[in-house]
C-alpha cells in the first residue's frame, strides 16, 4: 500500500521535472537548431530550419582560429580549477578547524574581496600584467583567477560540517596536519570539491571581460572572445549561424566534464558511509 | 583520491610548465635591433582587417627595417583595451578610431597631432575630402583617414513589386518614402510587425539622418560654427523637423527600431523594403537574396536642399610614440594613405576615398552603387562630438521616451538639446 | 598544583603549535590576495577621492554621484535584482535538487544536466539566444502569447518589463547553479538520520524540516550570501542583453536596467573616467558589505558561523 502511493507521487514528481526540462532546454535547443539554420531563416518563425545548412560550423573550421581558442580556453580553465581545488580546500579547512588570533578577521577580508566588483580591478591587473610582461601570454590570462574567494567561502562552509572526533582521532594516530587536511578533511568534502571544480571550470571557460583585455593576437583568445567577435554588428551584420555554432561546440565538452564530475558525485555518496 | 590528486597535480604542474615556456616566447621576438616593430590597433571587422594584413604585406616588402604587427579587438570592447593599455603604458603606437572619439582622445591626452614636418597642415586640407576640417583642434591635426563614409537609401525591388510600386523608382522625397514605405509595411492584428517598409531607427544611422539631414532640410543649422552651441531648437523649424522625424515611427507607422534586431538585418531579411545606411554595408547586401538597389537620400520637396552626413574611421599616432618607432609609424601612415591603397580600400572593404582627387574620379561617380554615396560626400557634414557616445545616449533616451513612455515632442527635445549642451559646455569650458 | 600547570602549558603549546600551522598554511594565499585584490581595491578607493587632473583630496566624485539620479536609479534596479532574483533562484534551485534527489536511478543524470546547462553556457553566446526568444516582432514568446490570445510584450524593449526579463534570464541560468549545491549539501548529509528518522515514524514532511533543512544550513547561508554579493553586481547579463546591437549603450532602456556595475562600467569605460567609476564602487562596496553583514548576524541565530 505504502509502496504504491509513493510511485504515484514519484510520477508526478516526474511529470513536473519533464515540464521544467522542457522550459528550461529550450532556449539551448533553440542555440542548436540556430547552428544548422540559413542566415536567412533566422527572421521567419519557422521551428525546425528549413534545411540543414551547416555554412555556420564550416565557417568556424575554416576561418577562424577555433580550436586554437578552444585549446586556450580549456588550459587556462584547466590551470585555475586544479589551483582552487588545491588552494581554496587548504585555506578553507584552515579557516574553519584552526582555532587562532586572525582567523575570523582573514576570513571577512578575503569575504570582502568578493564585494569589489572585478570590473573596477581590471585596470590594476591590466598594470600588473604589463609591469611582468604577462600581457598576451597564458599567465596574464590565469592569475587572477588563481585562488577566488567564491571558493575559499565554499570549502570552510563544507568544512564546517567535518567531524570534529575523526580528524582528532588521526592527530592521535600522529598524523601531520597536512596529511590530515588531505587524507581525512578532503574525502570528506569530495562532492563540494566536485561542485567548486565545475564551478570554477565553467567560469573560466566562459570568462569575457578579462580575457578580451589581456589578449593581443588571435592566438591567444579564448572561446568567448572569439564568439564576441562575430557578434559585432558593426562589423557588417551578425553572423547569427557561426555564433549560434560556435556556441554549440562550446558547450559539447561541458557536458562532457560536468558528466566525469557527476562520477565523483556519486562516489561522494558512496564514501559518506564512513560518516557520522 | 591519492590517485586523481596526484593526477591532478601532475596535470597543474605540467600546465604551468608549458605557460611559463609560452610566456618566454613573446619577449624573445623583439630580439632584433635591425627591424623597428610597430603596432597598429584596429577593431574586429573582418573584410577591414583582412586588407589591413595585406597592406601591411606590401609594405613590408618596400620597407624591410618595419615591421607592422596588426591586432583587433571586439568592437564592443574596443575602447575599453586601449583605455587599460594607454592606462598601463602598453599602448600600441597607430590606433585606428572612429573620428566621433578624437576629441575624447585629445582630451585624454592619448593622441598626437600630426608633426608638420610630416604632414603640414596645407597638405592635410589640399590632399582630403573637406570633411575632415572640424577636427582641426587647437590648429592642429591629429589623425589621417583612409577613408569616408557617407549615407544613401537603399531599397528592396522586391518588395517595391510586391506592393505594387514601380521598383525602378525609389523615392525622391521624404513624403514619397513614407507613402512607399506604408504600402511596404505588414503588421499582425495585434500590432507586430512583419515587415516594416522603411528601417525607421535613433541608435544606428537615424540619429545623424536627422541631426545632418532633416534638421538642415528644413533649414537649421545644427550646430554653432565653431561646434560649441547646439542650435537645433533655436527655429520652431527644428521642433518641426523632429516631430516630422519621429511621426515616420509614432504616426505613419512604417518601421521600428525593434524589426529584426537591427535595420540591417532586417533589409538583409528581406523584411524592410528601404535603409538609411553608409556604404560599407554594400558587402553585405551584394550577398543579399533579392534585387536591391541604392540612391541618393530624400530630400524635403523636390529640387530642395540635399544633405548628407559623413563620418570616418582614422588613423592617430599614439602619444609618447618617438624617435624610430615615430619614423616608422609616419612611413606606414603615409603608406597607408597612398591613393592606390584608398581604391583598393574601396573595391574590398567598401569605404570611400578620404582623398579629393579620387572622388572626383569620373568613373567612381557614375559606379552604380557607388555614385550616389560619393554625390552625397559633396554635401556632407561630419558632425564634431565632444563625446559621441554620451551625445548619442541622450538622443536615443530622449526618442525612447516618446516611443516608450508617450512623452511630449517639444519638451522633450528642448531636453534632449539641453543635455547636449552641457556636454559641449563641459568640453569647451575645460579649453 | 604542579601538575595543572603542565597541563596548562602543554594546552598553551599546542594551541600555539596550531595556530603557528595555520599561519604556514595561510601565509601564501594571504599575500596573493594583498598583492591581487586588496591592494588594487584599495588603489580604488584612494582614486574615488582624486580627479584625473589633479591627485588633491576632493570629494566631487561623490558630491556628483549623489547628484545624478541614473545612478540613483541604478541603485534602485539593483536591489530590484537582488529582491526578485535571489529567492527565486533559491526556492528553484532547492526544489529541484530534491525532486532530482527523490527519482534515483538513471534519470537522476539526465535531469542534472539539463537543469544545470543553462549555467554551463557562456553568457555571451546565450544572450543572442535569448534576444532571438524575446524579440517583440518575431520572437517565438510572442508567437506563444498570441496562440494563447494574451497581449503581446515588448520584453527587453520596454522600460516596465525589461528589469524583469533579465532576471528571468539569470534566475533561468543560476538556478542550475543552486541546485548542484543544494545536491552536493544533500549528500553531505550522514544517511543514519534518515533511518533514526524513519525507524521513529517520522513523515517525509517532519523529516525535510528537522533533519534535512537544519543540515543544509551552511548551503543556504553560503548560497544566500553568495547569490546577494553576485547579484548586487550583476553586469555581464545586462552587458549583453542590452546595448549592444539593438542600439544605444548598456542598460537601456531608459536606464530601466542599470545596476551599479553596469553603471561604473560605463563612466569608467566608456567615458573614461575611473576616478568617478571608484566612487561608485565604493557605495557598491559599502552596500554589500552592510548586507551582508545583516545576513551574517541573521543566520549566526540558527547557525553558528
Amino acid at each position: 500500500m505504502k509502496k504504491k502511493k509513493f510511485s504515484i507521487s514519484k510520477m508526478i514528481v516526474n511529470i513536473l521535472l519533464i515540464i521544467g526540462i522542457v522550459a528550461v532546454s529550450f532556449p539551448f535547443v533553440w542555440m542548436i537548431l540556430s547552428s544548422v539554420k540559413s542566415t536567412a531563416d533566422f527572421y521567419s518563425f519557422s521551428f525546425w530550419p528549413k534545411s540543414l545548412d551547416l555554412s555556420g560550423y564550416k565557417y568556424v573550421f575554416e576561418k577562424t582560429d577555433f580550436t586554437r581558442w578552444y585549446f586556450n580556453s580549456f588550459i587556462v580553465a584547466i590551470v585555475v580549477t586544479i589551483s582552487n581545488i588545491i588552494f581554496c580546500s587548504l585555506i578553507g579547512y584552515t579557516l574553519a578547524k584552526f582555532r587562532f588570533t586572525g582567523a575570523k578577521l582573514i576570513f571577512l577580508i578575503i569575504l570582502s574581496t568578493m564585494m569589489i566588483p572585478t570590473e573596477m580591478l581590471i585596470i590594476p591587473w591590466y598594470v600588473f600584467s604589463s609591469d611582468f610582461q604577462w600581457v598576451d601570454t597564458y599567465w596574464g590570462l590565469i592569475f587572477p583567477g588563481l585562488m577566488e574567494a567564491f571558493g575559499i567561502f565554499l570549502m570552510r562552509q563544507f568544512m564546517l560540517s567535518v567531524p570534529e572526533d575523526i580528524l582528532d582521532a588521526a592527530r592521535i594516530d600522529g598524523m601531520g596536519e597536512f596529511k590530515i587536511w588531505l587524507r581525512i578533511a578532503m574525502p570528506q568534502v569530495k562532492p563540494a570539491i566536485s561542485a567548486l571544480a565545475i564551478i570554477t571550470f565553467l567560469g573560466n571557460w566562459n570568462a569575457y571581460l578579462w580575457p578580451v583585455i589581456v589578449t593581443n593576437t588571435a592566438a591567444m583568445r579564448t572561446l568567448p572572445v572569439g564568439i564576441a567577435m562575430y557578434g559585432t554588428s558593426d562589423a557588417g551584420g551578425i553572423q547569427w549561424n557561426t555564433i549560434m555554432a560556435m556556441s554549440s561546440l562550446t558547450v559539447i565538452p561541458m557536458i562532457i566534464v560536468f558528466l566525469i564530475f557527476q562520477r565523483q558525485i556519486v562516489e561522494g555518496i558512496a564514501l559518506s558511509g564512513t560518516k557520522g | 583520491m591519492k590517485k586523481v590528486f596526484a593526477m591532478l597535480f601532475t596535470l597543474f604542474i605540467g600546465s604551468i610548465l608549458l605557460v611559463a615556456c609560452s610566456s618566454k616566447d613573446s619577449k624573445e621576438s623583439k630580439g632584433n635591433s635591425e627591424v623597428t616593430e610597430i603596432t597598429y590597433w584596429q577593431y574586429t571587422f573582418p573584410t577591414k582587417v583582412e586588407q589591413i594584413d595585406k597592406i601591411i604585406a606590401d609594405f613590408e616588402k618596400e620597407n624591410p627595417d618595419i615591421k607592422v604587427v596588426a591586432q583587433d579587438f571586439p568592437y564592443d570592447q574596443y575602447q575599453n583595451k586601449i583605455f587599460a593599455a594607454v592606462e598601463a603604458g602598453d599602448r600600441p603606437d597607430i590606433l585606428n578610431i572612429y573620428n566621433g572619439w578624437i576629441s575624447k582622445y585629445v582630451d585624454m591626452d592619448y593622441i598626437q597631432p600630426i608633426r608638420e614636418e610630416f604632414m603640414s597642415k596645407e597638405e592635410i586640407s589640399d590632399y582630403y575630402v573637406d570633411m575632415i576640417q572640424p577636427y582641426e583642434l587647437d590648429g592642429e591635426f591629429y589623425t589621417l583617414p583612409v577613408a569616408v563614409r557617407s549615407l544613401a537609401l537603399f531599397w528592396n525591388k522586391d518588395m517595391y513589386k510586391e506592393a505594387g510600386l514601380d521598383p525602378e523608382s525609389p523615392p525622391k522625397t521624404w513624403e514619397e518614402l513614407i507613402e512607399n514605405a506604408k504600402a511596404m509595411t505588414e503588421m499582425t492584428d495585434d500590432g507586430r510587425y512583419k515587415k516594416e517598409g522603411f528601417g525607421w531607427n535613433a541608435a544606428g544611422q537615424g540619429l545623424h539622418e536627422f541631426q545632418q539631414v532633416l534638421l538642415r532640410q528644413y533649414g537649421v543649422e545644427p550646430y554653432s560654427e565653431d561646434a560649441s552651441k547646439v542650435l537645433w531648437n533655436e527655429k520652431q523649424e527644428g521642433y518641426d523637423a523632429f516631430k516630422y522625424w519621429l511621426d515616420m515611427t509614432m504616426v505613419h507607422k512604417i518601421g521600428d527600431p525593434d524589426v529584426g534586431n537591427t535595420y540591417r538585418e532586417a533589409f538583409l531579411a528581406g523584411i524592410a523594403g528601404m535603409i538609411v545606411d553608409g556604404s560599407f554595408a554594400v558587402g553585405d547586401i551584394q550577398n543579399a537574396s533579392f534585387d536591391w538597389g541604392v540612391t541618393t537620400l530624400p530630400v524635403l520637396e523636390e529640387g530642395g536642399l540635399q544633405s548628407n552626413y559623413a563620418s570616418y574611421w582614422t588613423n592617430a599616432i599614439a602619444k609618447g610614440v618617438e624617435g624610430k618607432k615615430l619614423e616608422a609609424s609616419e612611413r606606414f601612415l603615409a603608406y597607408l594613405i597612398q591613393e592606390d591603397v584608398q581604391k583598393d580600400w574601396l573595391e574590398n572593404v567598401g569605404e570611400l576615398p578620404a582623398s579629393k582627387a579620387l572622388i572626383a574620379d569620373e568613373e567612381l561617380v557614375n559606379d552604380p552603387t557607388y555614385g550616389p554615396f560619393i554625390e552625397g560626400l559633396d554635401y556632407a557634414h561630419a558632425t564634431f562630438f565632444v563625446n559621441e557616445d554620451k551625445e548619442r545616449q541622450i538622443i536615443i533616451d530622449g526618442v525612447d521616451k516618446i516611443r516608450l513612455e508617450d512623452a511630449d515632442y517639444d519638451e522633450t527635445f528642448d531636453e534632449i538639446v539641453t543635455k547636449i549642451q552641457e556636454v559641449r559646455d563641459e568640453f569647451f569650458n575645460k579649453q | 598544583m604542579k601538575r595543572k600547570e603542565t597541563t596548562a602549558k602543554r594546552t598553551f603549546s599546542l594551541q600555539t603549535k596550531k595556530a603557528l600551522i595555520a599561519y604556514s598554511f595561510l601565509l601564501i594565499p594571504v599575500l596573493f590576495y594583498l598583492a591581487i585584490r586588496i591592494i588594487p581595491a584599495f588603489q580604488a578607493f584612494l582614486m574615488s577621492f582624486t580627479t584625473s587632473s589633479s591627485s588633491a583630496f576632493t570629494m566631487d566624485n561623490y558630491h556628483k554621484l549623489i547628484n545624478d539620479e541614473v545612478f540613483w536609479k541604478s541603485v534602485k534596479n539593483t536591489i530590484l535584482y537582488v529582491i526578485i532574483i535571489v529567492p527565486l533562484q533559491m526556492l528553484f534551485g532547492l526544489i529541484l535538487a530534491l525532486a532530482i534527489e527523490r527519482m534515483g536511478g538513471k534519470l537522476k543524470w539526465f535531469y542534472r544536466i539539463v537543469f544545470f546547462l543553462p549555467y554551463m553556457t557562456s553568457i555571451v553566446a546565450i544572450s543572442w539566444v535569448w534576444r532571438l526568444l524575446y524579440d517583440p516582432n518575431s520572437g517565438i514568446l510572442n508567437e506563444i502569447l498570441v496562440k494563447l490570445h494574451l497581449p503581446t510584450q515588448e520584453w527587453l524593449g520596454s522600460p516596465s518589463t525589461a528589469l524583469i526579463s533579465i532576471s528571468v534570464v539569470i534566475i533561468w541560468q543560476m538556478m542550475g547553479f543552486c541546485m548542484l549545491l543544494f545536491t552536493a549539501g544533500l549528500q553531505v548529509i550522514p544517511r543514519q538520520y534518515y533511518e533514526a528518522a524513519d525507524i521513529d515514524g517520522a513523515s517525509k514532511w517532519q523529516t525535510f524540516w528537522h533533519i534535512t533543512f537544519p543540515m543544509l544550513n551552511p548551503t543556504i547561508v553560503f548560497l544566500a550570501i553568495i547569490g546577494v554579493i553576485q547579484t548586487l553586481q550583476t553586469f555581464t547579463q545586462i552587458a549583453n542583453l542590452t546595448g549592444g546591437s539593438s542600439g544605444g549603450g548598456l542598460g537601456g532602456p531608459l536606464n530601466s536596467t542599470m545596476s551599479v556595475v553596469v553603471y561604473m562600467y560605463n563612466e569608467g569605460f566608456r567615458q573614461y573616467n575611473l576616478h568617478y567609476a571608484a566612487a561608485s564602487t565604493v557605495f557598491l562596496f559599502i552596500l554589500i558589505l552592510i548586507v551582508t553583514l545583516i545576513q551574517f548576524r541573521t543566520f549566526n541565530k540558527s547557525y553558528k558561523l
